[in-house]
């Protein structure tokens, strides 16, 4: 019999009921729920008279539309308010754990789960939310659903879903300096396109990953979903295990021990075949940063904007009406260009390690008087972390401050928003048009190139300043 | 609680020639802060649809008195970005039932069926004959019948295949959900649990 691949051995093991030529009937073993994507969920299973059906296997959080200054004051905006009130009264009404504001361990889903020891190997995760791919990092099969699947999880603890084809996407060889996780995944999907992984459940493999902490394989992982791919995956080590191990839900004695047992099986076999397999050297990539309005609209940082030569018919009016959207001219350098903000946070980079590198690389200089910054960690925990290492007295000595925790500026739901026409460099993980605000202009890339960007107030290769 | 059974629509169609149309210009996350399911079509292509005053755009196609119907037909690689079912519910409160493309993101089909919005995938060389005949005249009817899975431009009978899964299919052609289907498994879900 050929070997399985990861993805097949987690997917596999959590089928209740295969329909022929159709989904299949999933387990779920982590629920994570926020309060944007949730109350419809909600409403629609009271409507139907069901209670939820294993109300300990879901987690809520406040983090998409919370403010991220004066937390403790009561929300001002009345809608998003509404959401999270709504949230708690759900919560409270079918007893699922919140950790709502103020709770010391509120912040974004997907840094709170890895953080608490939720998403462990071997799991199926999904939250109302297309970046759950982040908890792939840990070996779990992890995507993103929408508000009816959310009722499908709440009312029966499993999903109907197609199962994707495998890829794996290896990445040999040393990183060069400056280079880091944000960079290989910009590339990677740079390479193969917005849409180049959808259908697709993506394993990332190699030694350049394997190099790599568990904060950066999140952060690789989290953007599966900007190349089209439902989520990705990297087989659990000893990286991993030493992440899990003493977080408040991770497995404690004999528990742990059997656990490590089954979790260092979670590997592709040697044997297994994927749909689609792609290679890339560690060597080829350099700092990476975005110009356009996908995710697949990257360059390295000391490259030209592509004059859209080299594009089909069908491509040029979407690449052109991208290009005015962000006022730049095809051809022309990305080097030297001004920029007005500069966010990092997120999802993708809000985690302690992303305020270390950030904290690191801005220590002694100054911020640019013009850029407006705005630095948002992902969680209370992180928060109290950056306090607790002297990052918050370093940012703050440099002209930064440190807001509280929540997706912030990354989606602009509450009022960090980038004003129409300005530039910003965000540590997020999308682009599009007014993302980030209406008429926002986004370059994405790594904390230290935003760090570079946010010292010189202009877009500067951040090895020039390590 | 059922969804709206879809058959056969026949229906003029609105053109969007433009490829990666994600789901925050299908809904910008600013317009997602309801708790109920209603009136997202207000919202739908919001900021290419209203200038910053809240005036329509003349240039955008639903501002386009020409352009009416209940299909819209958009470039390859629509609704990638974002899980928000909200998307899918924005194009059908604004009374779209079929989106037809080259290419759709993953989980916006997922999450377009869920609600009864058929998401027809077509050839790229169907979809650019399709945005042709469409905008030679704004009139032209397509007929999408789901039992035989055909697309066809009325006017020129040029039709296509199109794929979808026999579940989903008999869902929508029957008006169920999926949640009906997994109460129904669960002793199922049950001895699952147990016996892992």
């Amino acid at each position: 019999m050929a070997g399985k691949t990861l993805f097949d051995k987690v997917w596999d093991s959590h089928v209740v009921e295969q329909i022929e030529n159709g989904p299949s009937v999933l387990y779920i073993d982590r629920h994570l729920i926020h309060e944007v994507t949730s109350p419809v969920a909600f409403a629609g299973l009271e409507k139907r008279g069901l209670k939820v059906f294993r109300p300990q296997l879901t987690i809520a959080t406040v983090d998409h539309n919370v403010p991220t200054m004066d937390q403790h004051l009561p929300i001002r905006d009345m809608l998003s308010k509404s959401q999270v009130d709504k949230l708690t009264e759900n919560c409270n009404r079918h007893g699922i754990t919140l950790f709502g504001l103020n709770h010391p361990y509120q912040g974004i889903v997907h840094v709170i789960g890895p953080e608490l020891g939720l998403t462990l190997p071997g799991m199926t995760i999904v939250c109302g939310d297309s970046h759950t791919a982040t908890h792939g990092a840990f070996g779990s099969v992890a995507f993103g659903i929408g508000t009816s699947e959310i009722e499908m999880v709440l009312a029966s603890q499993c999903i109907m879903q197609p199962k994707p084809k495998r890829m794996r996407i290896t990445v040999d060889g040393i990183l060069k300096k400056g280079v880091t996780a944000k960079d290989i995944i910009l590339y990677i999907i740079s390479k193969i396109s917005a849409s180049g992984g959808t259908g697709y459940f993506i394993e990332y493999a190699g030694s350049a990953i394997r190099s790599l902490s568990m904060e950066a394989r999140m952060t690789i992982c989290n953007m599966s979903i900007e190349c089209g791919s439902r989520g990705g995956l990297i087989a659990p080590d000893d990286i991993t295990f030493n992440y899990i191990k003493g977080r408040e839900h991770a497995p404690k004695g004999k528990d742990w021990d059997k656990a490590i047992e089954y979790w260092k099986k979670l590997r592709s076999d040697d044997d297994a075949t994927f749909d689609l397999e792609l290679k890339f050297d560690a060597a080829d990539i350099e700092p990476m940063i975005t110009y356009g309005t996908n995710p697949g609209m990257g360059i390295k940082i000391t490259e030209k904007i592509p004059d859209g030569s080299s594009l089909t018919e069908s491509e040029k009016p979407s690449f052109f009406k991208s290009l005015q959207y962000m006022d730049l001219q095809p051809g022309t350098p990305m080097l030297g260009r001004k920029i007005d903000y500069v966010f990092v946070g997120s999802c993708t980079n809000g985690r302690i390690e992303d305020l270390r590198e950030f904290t690191r690389f801005i220590k002694g200089r100054k911020k640019a008087d013009h850029v407006t910054a705005w630095i948002v960690p992902g969680s209370k925990q992180v928060e109290k972390q950056a306090q607790n290492e002297g990052l918050v007295k370093i940012l703050e000595e440099a002209g930064f401050k440190l807001r509280q925790p929540g997706c912030s500026a990354c989606l602009a739901m509450n009022d960090d928003k980038v004003p129409q026409g300005k530039y910003a460099v965000s540590t997020t993980n999308r682009n599009f048009e007014g993302r980030q605000g209406p008429g926002a202009r986004t370059f994405l890339a790594s904390p230290i190139t935003a760090a570079a960007a946010a010292i010189t107030g202009k877009i500067t290769d951040p090895r020039e300043l390590l | 609680m059922a969804i709206e059974k879809f058959i056969t629509i026949t229906s003029t169609c609105v053109p969007l020639s433009i490829e990666n149309v994600d789901t925050d210009q299908i809904i910008p996350a600013r317009y997602l802060k309801a708790t109920s399911r209603e009136g997202f079509g207000d919202n739908l292509f919001r900021d290419w649809r209203y200038d910053n005053n809240n005036n329509p755009k003349p240039d955008f196609v639903l501002n386009n008195p020409l352009y009416k119907g209940k299909i819209l037909v958009a470039g390859k690689n629509f609704g990638s970005g974002s899980s928000r079912e909200h998307a899918a519910w924005a194009i059908y409160d604004y009374g779209f039932r079929v989106v037809v493309s080259s290419f759709f993101a993953d989980i916006f089909k997922n999450n377009a069926l869920n609600i009864g919005l058929l998401p027809v995938q077509v050839s790229e060389r169907f979809l650019a004959r399709l945005f042709d005949i469409i905008n030679k005249n704004a009139g032209t009817e397509v007929k999408v019948d789901l039992e035989n899975q055909l697309i066809t431009i009325v006017p020129t009978g040029e039709s296509e295949k199109f794929e979808i899964n026999n579940y989903k299919k008999t869902c929508l052609l029957k008006g169920y959900d999926d949640i009906d289907y997994l109460i129904s498994l669960n002793q199922k879900i049950i001895n699952f649990e147990q016996n892992r």
